[in-house]
């Protein structure tokens, strides 16, 4: 059937134009980054946050003035779903808490506080600093574990060069999803929190593991194929019968997380969404990214090496 | 033995039926058999093996606050002053001490942690249905402060009144001695002089020079009278020994209280009373309220999702491998409810991030399959048998299956180790998931697929 056709097809010819490709789309997310930065949720900047409910829609300004009237620092008031809507403000005292109640009920009698959160800033630092610290052992574990895994790679090939290509999809995966947020952060209002580092680190999981099955088919073909094939042709050829299967599984990952972003609760919303993007991209950048560089590693070194 | 398969699956069988009653306790069921010594309840909320000593509650899934609601503190322990190896254990105390408070608040599941990060000692309160944030905050965010007290001079004192003055912290005076007096307390077993305890555990309280003198004087004018042991002034004190004559000249020796203590109760006082001997000053870091309305909905939704989610997962397996997607499909149903049964058990504390570790673990899980049927697709294409086609398939999967899961583990650990709070609950659930999955995607579905064919041959001869 169609793995007759796969075979045909000549996917590395492409190698270039797809990076270009993931250039094009991570670009703007870079440029968004560095004009507006992320949008931080308290979680990193310290402050508080209250929640609310009303019956029907507001005029969020007067929301707004309840807090300045109490002289407390508004920096956002952002709606949600529904009539909520959540206040957030420079750290407030708990104690003062029923009187802020007090106010609001007294502008909008149908109201409900669902929530209220202060942060210390300085735990905001810490849990920067400790997703970074997350982030790099995870970079470095993954490529000492492939160069391991794959430490039977026939000469001239290095396994330490399949470690390095799948951590480039990996990091390509991360500029995407963090561009993206930089973007709806400055145009949307969404917020990077706990939970975004979260969706960043899974994807990361799901990425390296896409990277793994199609390094797996290289490793494998070039034991097997005839030796006359070289690296291009051999990594296409694995890309080739790989691809129904990298399809299949992003498929029903996909499945699950749609259903959790149109069905789910609106707490987990813009984490799901995070995922979603991701795991599209992961895919992507294992067929697309990875296989092309090691590509062009390998062609480079054994270039150097004659 | 894992070769025959009737006895896999019945392993699989058993497995699930276990799981899907911890899963499920509806009625209890009552076992007991003298011959080999069983004696259990299983379900009816509550797990009782081998006569009450192993005991679970399974009455519901833990769940975090973000599900349930209630308020969450984090205190900052402020240790410098105390030497750097003797940190670990003041924290330990404080926690113990501030678990006691919590208590004090009558409320169900506390979750009281130490948590410690660089230099930063925390502990992390979480109190589910409550919601005065203030309140709880003067509970439990004050010093821990040990004081000895001795009974007011109208009191007198008779063994019959004794569980009077136990509870009522008014009969009670200072004496000036203070936490700030002792140096520790250890736990010693009674020596052979001492006749009327030997070889029982006994606490003994090192005082500082100071302090012994104080302690000394004390002690001579209380003979034959108890002296009252309070952490934070409330409720009961921490142990109310009675001085004995022998103390009548004071001390020649560091004083020791004892009692009828097991070991593990003698350890849990002396922790306590370190506690109170050094005090470790804390301050709120945070402090959240969080609404359980917020919680209810999205749980409700996000646990529909889930189901349709793997609904849909099921219904494209099939569409795509036939009769391998609906094998696949039962060993999902197996494996989800496995994984449950072992969130209960743990028990795993469930959180929103958790559930979508969960899931995307099922994801996961779903990937060791499609890897395992597309790789049958080839070798069939390639000419092999349909039998032994299977047999490649997962033979030849195995390498990526092992790889791809093996770097999801290690990230899951990397994020447990290094993450916060909710990253933590992810990758738990994340990593428990990813090794169940094995089992389910390797294990069950190949002996599912080897007893059809076995079935399927004997039809066909």
């Amino acid at each position: 059937m169609f793995a007759e056709e796969r075979k045909m097809r000549n996917l590395m010819k492409y190698k270039i134009w797809y990076l270009v490709f993931s250039a094009v789309v991570i670009l703007p997310g870079i440029v968004a980054l560095l004009v507006w930065g992320l949008n931080m949720s308290v979680d990193f900047t310290g402050g508080s946050v209250f929640r609310y409910e009303f019956e029907s829609g507001i005029n969020p300004e007067d929301l707004r003035k309840v807090y300045l009237e109490k002289s407390i620092e508004v920096e956002a008031v952002v709606p949600e779903s529904g009539n909520k809507y959540s206040v957030r403000t420079k750290p407030v005292e708990p104690q003062r808490n029923n009187e802020i109640k007090e106010g609001v009920s007294a502008v909008f009698p149908n109201s409900k506080q669902l929530s209220f959160e202060t942060v210390g800033p300085s735990i905001g630092a810490e849990t920067t600093r400790s997703a970074f610290v997350a982030l790099s052992w995870a970079v470095v574990g993954i490529m000492v574990y492939i160069a391991f895994a794959f430490r039977n790679v026939p000469k001239p090939y290095s396994s330490f060069r399949f470690g390095v290509s799948a951590v480039v999809a990996m990091l390509h995966d991360a500029l995407v999803l963090v561009g993206l947020f930089a973007i709806l952060g400055h145009f949307k209002n969404v917020e990077v929190d706990g939970l975004f580092i979260t969706a960043v680190l899974t994807v990361l999981g799901f990425s390296v593991h896409d990277t793994i099955v199609v390094f797996d088919r290289i490793r494998e073909n070039l034991g097997k194929l005839p030796k006359v094939m070289d690296i291009e042709d051999v990594t296409n050829y694995s890309v080739a019968e790989t691809l129904s299967r990298s399809v299949a599984t992003s498929l029903t990952v996909i499945f699950t997380l749609s259903a959790l972003y149109v069905l789910g609760g609106d707490t987990i919303k813009m984490f799901v969404l995070a995922m979603l993007v991701g795991i599209i991209s992961g895919t992507y950048s294992s067929i697309f990214n990875a296989a092309p560089v090691l590509v062009l590693w390998e062609k480079y070194a054994a270039k150097k090496n004659k | 033995m894992f070769k025959n398969i009737y006895v896999r699956l019945g392993l699989i069988s058993a497995l699930t039926t276990l799981a899907l009653l911890i899963v499920l306790p509806r009625t209890p069921i009552k076992m007991n058999n003298s011959f080999i010594g069983l004696d259990a309840t299983i379900g009816g909320y509550n797990l009782e093996l081998f006569g009450g000593k192993f005991k679970k509650d399974l009455r519901d899934f833990k769940k975090g606050l973000d599900l349930k609601g209630g308020i969450r503190i984090v205190l900052e322990a402020d240790v410098s002053k105390i030497d750097a190896a003797e940190r670990d254990n003041a924290l330990e105390s404080a926690k113990d001490v501030i678990s006691k408070r919590v208590d004090l608040l009558g409320v169900t599941e506390p979750y009281v942690a130490t948590t410690k990060s660089g230099d930063q000692h925390r502990i992390l309160v979480e109190i589910p249905g409550l919601d005065n944030v203030t309140e709880a905050v003067n509970l439990i965010g004050q010093t821990a402060q040990l004081t000895f007290k001795q009974l007011k001079p109208e009191n007198e004192w008779s063994e019959d009144k004794m569980f009077e003055y136990y509870t009522t912290p008014d009969s009670w005076e200072n004496t000036g001695i203070t936490g700030a007096d002792l140096k520790g307390a250890d736990v010693v077993v009674a020596d052979q002089a001492d006749i009327q305890n030997q070889g029982k555990p006994q606490i003994k309280l090192r005082f500082s020079n100071e302090g012994r003198e104080k302690f000394s004087e004390l002690a001579k004018k209380n003979v034959n009278k108890p002296i009252a042991l309070y952490l934070d002034e409330t409720g009961v004190p921490l142990s109310m020994p009675v001085v004995s004559a022998d103390l009548a000249q004071g001390l020649t020796d560091d004083p020791v209280i004892s009692g009828d203590f097991t070991f593990e109760t003698a350890k849990s006082l002396s922790i306590q009373i370190r506690a109170g001997a050094l005090p470790v000053p804390v301050k709120v870091l945070e402090q959240e309220t969080i609404g359980a309305t917020l919680g209810a909905e999205s749980v409700q939704k996000s646990f529909f999702a889930a189901g349709v989610g793997l609904l849909l997962v099921v219904l494209f397996l099939i569409f795509r491998y036939g009769r391998l997607g609906i094998l696949a499909g039962i060993a999902l149903f197996i494996y989800s409810v496995l994984t449950l049964a072992i969130f209960k058990l743990f028990p795993v504390v469930l959180t929103l991030p958790g559930i979508a570790g969960f899931i995307l673990s099922i994801g996961m899980a779903t990937d060791a399959n499609v890897l395992v049927f597309e790789r049958v697709k080839e070798e069939i294409f390639w000419g092999k048998p349909k039998n032994l086609a299977i047999h490649l398939g997962f033979d030849r999967a195995w390498n990526s299956i092992k790889d791809s899961n093996v770097s999801s583990l290690i990230t899951s650990f990397i994020l447990f180790q290094f993450g916060s709070g909710p990253v933590k609950g992810f990758a738990l659930t994340l990593a428990i998931g990813i090794v169940v999955s094995l089992f389910s995607s390797i294990f069950v579905v190949r002996t599912f697929i080897e007893f059809a064919n076995v079935r399927g041959g004997k039809k066909n001869a």
